[in-house]
């Protein structure tokens, strides 16, 4: 396959018709995918963390995963270091992803609030949390993105914060909507927002995805469903918090993240805090 | 508009679970490309500093295909192995060491870093700690790319050592003429990249 043939066919969107699956193989149905991920799922271990790399029903997968077992390999010092972030590096308006020259963006207008923690429990200070995400109708600006609803000029869907010292960062932004890829016939990826997170290791990074709490389309989505483990989902689903809600103004999302452990000395778990 | 004071809830972990395990990975999907690369993020130094050099490579899929939708972040020593770094990582002003690097592979699946090689950590075999993420990718991946030339350092590495030579050698750079170090990247295949995982990473 070409390198424009993998760009044209295998992009997650590009055109309304589906595109040809990887290795030519016809493109399924709802239902073949929804086996397909049952019997991944039963085939997989028990209690899973992560998800699986080698998750078929997602296509886009199938040459991009490792076959080899991963290496186990003890960390040197540069795998115990991570970037410094700082204020010098993020302007404070940049979580406001509502704040546009253009006027105000379409669509609901939400506060997503957490914290970054460590493995222990222990918060991440002073690291960079970047999102990304699709607007109100579910599109992206990005140029690949051909997905047929509008275009929002006020509303570009990249935020920035820097963690405060209790690990806390916090984002106002539109609710995304969700939209179709091409992954199978009539496929629709739940809405969701990119997340790209450092912790205080190399060890320790991670991109990922937040999603909503309720969304129908979870069942059916491959990306989501490689994690094989229901509460591991779970965990990537934020909670509706009233609290964070504004009064005529805007309604609130909390969710925390948890980074892998550390490899320095864990300290005594502070009181309040899950050991 | 106010911001309300939000209940006291630092003891719990807000998310449908509710536990204090590690949150899951996803992919970064096809569209981090307006939001993740950022002006010179790909120069850990200036090109015309002395001593820079490219540290560069081409990310393959299973097909032997280049991957034009990748990330590669790279964690490095200073020349003088000296492990640090000033805030100001996303600030390429031109000064600052903050020893990281993020570059978005190109339509070819290439990437290219402008650095300084590092030099070796307390007499250890020196190499550039690399992150991967592609769409199609369903989670991060983490490998090293060691330096070429200390064949003493390199053969006495913990991690080089236990492998065959055709995973030791996935994992080694290549000196090319122009003096770049080039270090391809195979998520799948014979000749896969070794890929690591760290005490503390559950799967």
């Amino acid at each position: 396959m070409a390198v424009n043939d993998d760009v044209t066919r295998a992009d997650e969107r590009g055109s309304q018709a589906p595109a040809p699956a990887p290795l030519d193989v016809p493109v399924a149905t709802q239902h073949e995918i929804d086996d397909e991920m049952a019997a991944a799922q039963e085939a997989a271990p028990a209690g899973l963390r992560q998800p699986l790399v080698d998750f078929r029903p997602y296509r886009s997968s199938e040459l991009r995963h490792p076959t080899k077992d991963l290496r186990h390999a003890d960390p040197e010092e540069i795998e115990l270091f991570a970037p410094v972030f700082g204020h010098r590096d993020v302007d404070p308006i940049e979580a406001d992803l509502t704040l546009n020259p253009g006027g105000e963006p379409i669509g609901e207008r939400i506060r997503i609030r957490g914290r970054v923690l460590d493995g222990d429990g222990r918060p991440v200070a002073g690291q960079l949390v970047e999102i990304w995400q699709a607007n109100a109708a579910g599109r992206y600006v990005h140029k690949r993105d051909q997905h047929p609803a509008p275009l929002d000029p006020s509303f570009l869907g990249v935020g920035r914060a820097i963690t405060g010292p209790d690990g806390g960062y916090e984002f106002v932004t539109i609710k995304p909507g969700p939209y179709p890829w091409k992954n199978h016939q009539n496929a629709w990826r739940p809405a969701h927002v990119h997340f790209s997170l450092f912790g205080t290791e190399f060890t320790q990074r991670m991109v990922t995805q937040m999603y909503f709490p309720g969304d129908p389309l979870f069942a059916l989505d491959p990306i989501y469903q490689a994690i094989t483990d229901q509460r591991a989902r779970d965990r990537l689903v934020s909670v509706y918090d009233h609290d964070v809600s504004e009064h005529e103004w805007l309604l609130g999302y909390r969710w925390d993240i948890v980074l892998t452990g550390t490899h320095s000395t864990p300290m005594e778990p502070e009181e309040g805090e899950h050991a | 508009m106010t911001t309300p004071e939000p209940t006291d809830r630092s003891g719990e972990i807000a998310n449908a679970s509710g536990d204090l395990v590690p949150t899951p990975g996803q992919t970064v999907g096809p569209f981090f490309g307006f939001a993740l690369p950022y002006e010179r993020g790909h120069e850990l130094v200036p090109p015309t500093t002395p001593g820079a050099i490219r540290f560069h490579g081409t990310v393959y899929d299973g097909a032997g295909d280049p991957v034009p939708d990748a990330l590669v972040e790279i964690t490095q020593a200073d020349a003088d192995g000296r492990v640090h770094g000033a805030e100001g990582t996303l600030a390429r002003d031109g000064m600052t060491w903050s020893g990281w690097g993020r570059c978005a592979t190109t339509r070819a699946g290439t990437y290219s870093f402008t650095t300084v090689e590092p030099g070796a950590v307390d007499g250890r075999a020196a190499f550039f700690a690399v992150t991967v993420f592609a769409r199609g990718l369903l989670n991060r991946l983490f490998t090293r790319a060691y330096v070429p030339g200390d064949d003493a350092a390199l053969a006495a590495d913990p991690l080089l050592s236990g492998l065959d030579e055709v995973a030791r050698r996935s994992l080694v750079a290549v000196r090319e003429d122009d003096g770049s170090l080039r270090f391809d990247i195979r998520l799948q295949g014979e000749d896969e990249t070794v890929f690591l995982t760290y005490p503390r990473h559950e799967p």
